[in-house]
């Protein structure tokens, strides 16, 4: 009968097991999973990431050079950010904040300088050098 | 006379969508006939659109509660299609978090089944200690409940050796506390009184409808899954827990001793845990049918997987141990009281959502 006095009696002594949330935050822990982001002047734009992704939250466009996550339709898997070829993409263990609006996370890249013009350049740069 | 009575889908004790039509006549139940289908979101469709990597993470979502060992089976099943060789490191750490998932998921029906018969501070106290499972979680796998740990060919993170042994402490911290929980639960009249004797499965009729999980070993079957070896089970010291009376007692009874066994299988994986490699390159694209079961918290979980060589599979088919355990169910209800019947249906741990897919 008196089997839970022990434990009342730390549960009256001792500390409380919860936190008064919006004024104590817990740290979270290093892998945790939290927010997707991208460093996007890394990104080459292939759409691995898209491809991987179960829940197709990430949309690439190659030619406008644009990538779109829905933030609220990712499952945080992070199997975008293993599968990417350039390492570009990271996964932070900070929560993402509560929101009043369901918004994207939307990034343009630089656009893509062309092939011939590369080519050209480093030919004018020869003769020069 | 007799009289129709709905229990669900929306019920207090319940935190899931099952609706029972049960015939009383007075107080005691006749009769119970089960509607299901509340939570249908057809997962195993989805296989059309997503190819078998990305599945994994579909198949986690079947269930909250048992997601690691969901994934567990499908990655296994797969990794049979492909003829994949996976490294022991990655059997043994599929199993150490499939282990702190079941320790999780009795932690969290205990504490349901407390609250079911009104004993809330029970209830507290043992969502306290769930709370270390789900940060041992958090640490190691990157998230509380859907850890999406396994992958095809392997796991995804590895640990390090603090990791390792923060492990340990905390599995026997936990299995500390419990114990001291244990007369609480196990001696106190209450507990006793709304418990034992209360929906009966005998050894036969076990047998005859097919109960799986702690229902089955209730009844006093020594039967469970993990005997078969899969995953690196085979190579650890593992010996199902048996209970004979197959009331509701001797069902939360066997739960609550697998809490103990799961951290004795977590202390022994951590222990022979090998070194080498963690996952496998995954080549090829699964062709050919197969079948695959793990044994869940819940009881046997069953998977039909038939691949046709290109990356989506043709067709999933998942039957989930709650499924199995609905016919036992329904031969328990009759005869009972009506206010034993929500305890009842508490004690098969109904996940209703796994049920539907």
């Amino acid at each position: 009968m008196f089997e839970m006095t022990k434990n009342v009696l730390q549960n009256l002594m001792g500390k409380s097991s919860t936190r008064l949330y919006p004024f104590a935050k817990r740290e979270t822990f290093e892998r945790f999973r939290g927010t997707l982001d991208i460093d996007v002047d890394e990104c080459i734009f292939c759409g691995t990431c898209a491809k991987k992704c179960p829940s197709q939250c990430i949309e690439v466009d190659i030619k406008g050079r644009t990538w779109t996550c829905d933030s609220f339709a990712c499952v945080y898997c992070s199997n975008c950010v293993e599968a990417c070829p350039t390492q570009c993409m990271t996964m932070s263990n900070v929560t993402k904040p509560p929101a009043y609006e369901k918004d994207v996370i939307f990034y343009k890249g630089k656009p893509k300088e062309p092939k011939e013009k590369k080519a050209k350049a480093a030919k004018d740069e020869k003769p020069a050098g | 006379m007799r009289t129709i009575l709905p229990f669900g889908p929306q019920h207090p004790v319940l935190p899931e969508p099952i609706h029972l039509k049960l015939v009383v006549e007075d107080e005691t139940v006749v009769e119970a006939l089960p509607n299901l289908g509340y939570v249908h979101r057809g997962l195993e469709k989805l296989t059309d659109i997503r190819d078998y990597n990305q599945m994994v993470n579909i198949v986690e979502r079947v269930c909250g509660i048992c997601s690691c060992i969901h994934s567990l089976n499908y990655c296994e099943a797969v990794e049979k299609l492909l003829g994949l060789e996976v490294p022991q490191r990655a059997h043994f750490l599929r199993v150490m978090w499939g282990e702190i998932h079941r320790i999780h998921s009795h932690l969290l029906w205990l504490g349901l089944f407390a609250d079911g018969f009104g004993f809330e501070s029970l209830f507290m106290q043992f969502w306290r200690i769930r709370e270390r499972a789900m940060d041992l979680m958090e640490a190691t796998a990157g998230n509380r409940v859907v850890i999406s740990t396994n992958i095809v060919g392997g796991v995804r993170k590895d640990i390090t050796p603090e990791q390792k042994a923060w492990i340990l402490a905390e599995t026997d911290k936990i299995e500390k506390e419990v114990r001291a929980l244990e007369k609480t639960i196990l001696d106190d009249y209450t507990v006793k009184k709304r418990c034992c004797g209360k929906g009966v499965l005998t050894k036969e009729q076990a047998h005859q409808l097919g109960a799986v999980g702690p229902m089955l070993r209730g009844s006093g079957w020594a039967q469970d899954v993990r005997q078969t070896g899969y995953a690196a089970y085979g190579q650890l010291d593992f010996e199902p827990v048996v209970e004979y009376d197959g009331d509701s007692y001797a069902r939360s009874k066997v739960r609550f001793r697998e809490v103990y066994a799961a951290a004795d299988l977590i202390r022994q994986c951590l222990a022979k845990l090998p070194e080498g490699e963690i996952n496998t390159k995954v080549k090829g694209k699964p062709e050919g049918e197969v079948w695959h079961r793990v044994e869940q918290p819940r009881g046997e979980l069953f998977y039909y997987i038939k691949g046709n060589g290109s990356k989506n599979l043709e067709r999933v088919r998942i039957r989930t141990p709650t499924f199995a355990n609905i016919p036992p169910l329904l031969a328990v209800l009759p005869g009972c009281e009506l206010a034993d019947v929500p305890v009842i249906v508490l004690s098969i741990d109904p996940c209703i959502s796994c049920t539907e897919r």
